[in-house]
């Protein structure tokens, strides 16, 4: 029979019956995971989309100075631009210090070229007088700044409504005078150490996770059921306890007059003049990092060790192979998938943690979060932080691929 | 391999092995057979090292091997579950024992090969296990613990997991592979019919103690106690008290007054309480009078037709749930719910054994 031409008793098409059966169930699916996708609409997806837009959005110089913008097109960067520029240029400046809109300009050019700020302010203020041209000598005058022509073109190249400068500062590069892209002077360089410091402590902090995790998930998976509850509850505890309370008890324990170090002094292991510096620096935020994601590690470590059932191992030692042998061969391989899941787990978690670093991570020990929340909060360029964001939402992404290629997502337990 | 006063506790309160005695020859097959919890897996697990007896020895060529490590016993283990490695591939699994052991390559091939075509599965070599049907799973693991040749081969309800069709396939090619190799087999299982038709000697556990150790006929016709005559094929218990007791018949009374004639096999003296055991097949309906020693009043209360035999269960001897097992032989007696009949047994059918 031809499966094509099958028909109900009826005579209509199976297909077409079985698509219309199966509607009404597909409609009840839809309509019981509505609410949480627009949650998830709202409270993630917009909000990366806001932050990718932002990394590139440029309004500033298009919206405040638009007649300086549109003239600025046709001067070919040549030397200083013409009349027109500077007129439109007075123009605009005069007209954003009588509306108040000639700051967002300023800062934003201040972002790129120290002292922008003040030189634009000035020029605003004294542009408010001025009656009439010739308006290059009296731009000119003003400052003498206005001079070099990098500023025309600092300028100009802002004035495009969409710029990639957000994320060439983000990795310590930027344009140079004649439009080229080159590294920033080494003193100014700040966020590609700051990401490589991340990643490395990161991945450091993965390895002590795992390095410690698995033999208690070992345990947790092996121990009988009343000794496994009580461990399990012990690996939780962290979970009940306040984040901020377990940071700040690590400060107690760590700091120079702190408990560990008074206990070394007190055995005579170090004397009193040489205590060691164990917090407000990496090592402390490398300890209290590994305390706090620890569980992310031990949880699907032991979802996938559960799974394993004793008779592999005593199969693998009847058939000749030592303890560790067996262990080697038979139970670590079958372990892959969760170290796999709870290092991803906890090296994404860990790039993108703020708090921790921020209480005892001192100067050394700050995390690239630790400047996108100064650059949101205090320096207000909200440009640069989504760049930042943006970067490191790339990291993650692009780990997560990695992941996907070697072990597979749907192998992921987590849990 | 011997086991000696081998008793084993996990708690320090009650002991799941009690007394387990055993002395296996080499190239032998014995199964232990019992009901579930009865220490089976316990003992298995003695064998291979996995867990230390609590009191006694065991002994591998007449040498003690409680202290030695599962790895060195050279003891090969087919599991419940059959515990193949699921990330290798066939091949790979069987390898592994040979591996461990430092063969050269070319002996770890060939004699995966061979083991392969032992359980003919040539062609699944490089399957995953979880790409191989219950079956072939269980030849793959029963492969794997022979690959390495190991002079004893300890097997834990390796069939559980098949349909029943499967399961007599795999009985006989167990029992071919074991002809053939000639190495000694320990089976553990509670189903009664495979352990009949597989073993050389059966040992019948219960209460963590080998209740009788024999051959599988010995042990259907001549059960030494009460349980196990019940939990090796069908059986009609029969419970009276011995008045009389001599050398070759005792004499055992009915709470309704019959004195039966039987035959004593564990009772101590006259005036102890008695199971009668009485296999089934046994009972012969409307015998000649005079012929057997014990011939009694019957009623039918049901009658089971199977085709190649009927079963009738009959009220006798003040036990309604008394089976008699009749072949469909030309001019059987036809029997209607309600009739009475008179049915036999000789005494030697008859054993009396502990209450
Ligand atoms: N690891 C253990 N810890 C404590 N008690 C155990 C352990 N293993 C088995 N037991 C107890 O020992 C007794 C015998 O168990 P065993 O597994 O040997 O039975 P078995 O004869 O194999 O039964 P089955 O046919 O169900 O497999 C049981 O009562 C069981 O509860
Ligand atoms: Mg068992």
């Amino acid at each position: 029979m031809n499966s094509t031409n099958l028909t109900t008793a009826d005579g209509v098409p199976l297909k077409t019956s079985l698509r219309r059966a199966q509607r009404r169930h597909r409609l009840k699916a839809v309509l019981l995971v509505t609410p949480l996708f627009a949650f998830l609409l709202v409270a993630f997806v917009l909000p990366i989309m806001d932050m990718l837009t932002r990394s590139v959005d440029n309004p500033e110089v298009i919206t405040y100075m638009p007649q300086t913008a549109e003239a600025l097109i046709a001067w070919n960067g040549d030397g200083l631009p013409g009349e027109a520029v500077f007129a439109a240029a007075a123009h605009d400046l005069a007209k954003g210090s009588r509306e108040r809109t000639i700051g967002h300009v300023a800062s934003r050019l201040n972002y790129e070229k120290g002292g922008m700020r003040s030189l634009v302010m000035k020029t605003a203020r004294k542009a408010k007088k001025w009656e009439s041209g010739p308006y290059r000598e009296l731009i000119l005058a003003a400052d003498k700044r206005w001079r070099e022509p990098d500023v025309w073109l600092l300028i100009k190249r802002q004035s495009a409504p969409y710029t990639l400068s957000y994320f060439l500062s983000a990795l310590d590069l930027r344009h140079g005078s004649d439009g080229s892209i080159e590294s920033k002077p080494a003193h100014m360089k700040i966020y590609v150490d700051l990401f490589m410091r991340t990643l490395w402590m990161s991945a450091l902090i993965t390895a002590l996770c795992l390095l410690l995790g698995y033999p208690v998930a070992f345990l947790l998976a092996t121990l009988p059921m009343r000794q496994a509850n009580l461990l399990m509850i012990l690996v939780l505890l962290p979970f009940w306890t306040s984040m901020l309370v377990r940071t700040t008890t690590w400060i107690a324990i760590l700091q120079s007059q702190g408990v560990l170090n008074d206990l070394f002094v007190w055995t005579g292991l170090i004397d009193d003049a040489n205590r060691i510096q164990m917090i407000y620096n990496k090592t402390g935020t490398i300890i209290a990092m590994t305390h706090i994601l620890l569980p992310f590690m031990i949880l699907p470590l032991y979802s996938v060790m559960k799974t394993i059932p004793p008779s592999y191992m005593r199969a693998a030692r009847s058939m000749g192979a030592t303890a560790f042998t067996a262990f080697r061969r038979v139970y670590f391989p079958q372990t892959l998938t969760g170290i796999g899941a709870g290092s991803i787990l906890v090296f994404i978690l860990s790039i993108g943690y703020y708090i921790t670093p921020a209480l005892v991570g001192g100067q050394s020990g700050r995390f690239i979060t630790n400047f996108i929340a100064y650059h949101m909060q205090q320096s207000l360029n909200w440009g640069l932080a989504a760049a930042i964001g943006s970067l490191l939402l790339g990291v993650v992404i692009a780990l997560y691929m990695l992941y996907n290629r070697l072990i597979g997502i749907d192998n992921m337990k987590l849990g | 391999m011997r086991f000696v006063n081998v008793q084993k506790s996990y708690d320090g309160e009650t002991l799941v092995v009690k007394d387990f005695n055993l002395d296996v020859a080499s190239g032998e097959f014995i199964t232990l057979l019992g009901p579930s919890g009865s220490g089976k897996t316990t003992c298995l697990m003695m064998m291979a090292g996995f867990e230390t007896p609590t009191h006694g020895q065991i002994l591998l060529n007449g040498e003690p091997i409680n202290t030695v490590p599962p790895h060195k016993r050279g003891i090969g283990m087919v599991f419940q579950n059959y515990a193949l490695f699921p990330h290798m591939s066939v091949s790979e699994n069987l390898a592994f024992p040979l591996e461990v052991r430092k063969l050269s390559r070319t002996e770890v091939a060939q004699k995966v090969k061979r083991a392969l075509a032992m359980v003919r599965l040539e062609d699944f070599g490089n399957r995953r296990p979880a790409q191989l049907s219950g079956g072939q799973q269980q030849r793959v693991a029963l492969a794997r613990a022979l690959v390495f040749d190991p002079e004893i081969v300890l097997m834990d309800e390796p069939l559980g997991a098949l349909d029943k069709n499967l399961r007599e396939e795999m009985q006989y090619e167990i029992k071919h592979i074991h002809e053939e190799l000639g190495v000694t087999m320990i089976y553990v299982t509670h189903d009664q019919s495979e352990a009949l038709t597989m073993s050389d000697r059966i040992a019948v556990f219960e209460d963590g103690i080998v209740q009788q150790l024999a051959e599988p006929d010995v042990l259907y016709e001549k059960p030494c106690n009460a349980f196990v005559a019940s939990f090796i094929g069908e059986n009609n218990r029969l419970v009276g008290e011995v008045t009389s007791l001599s050398d070759g018949g005792c004499i055992v009374r009915m709470e309704t007054g019959e004195e039966i004639d039987a035959l004593p096999v564990n009772v101590a003296s006259t005036g102890v309480r008695s199971t009668l055991s009485l296999r089934p097949e046994r009972v012969f309906i409307e015998p000649d009078k005079g012929s057997l020693p014990n011939i009694y009043e019957a009623e039918v209360r049901e009658v089971i037709y199977l085709g190649d035999h009927l079963r009738t269960r009959v009220c006798v001897c003040g036990n309604s749930e008394f089976i008699i097992k009749t072949p469909n032989a030309l001019g059987h007696p036809v029997l209607r719910r309600g009739n009475t009949i008179n049915v036999g047994w000789s005494r030697e059918d008859c054993r009396a054994l502990d209450a």
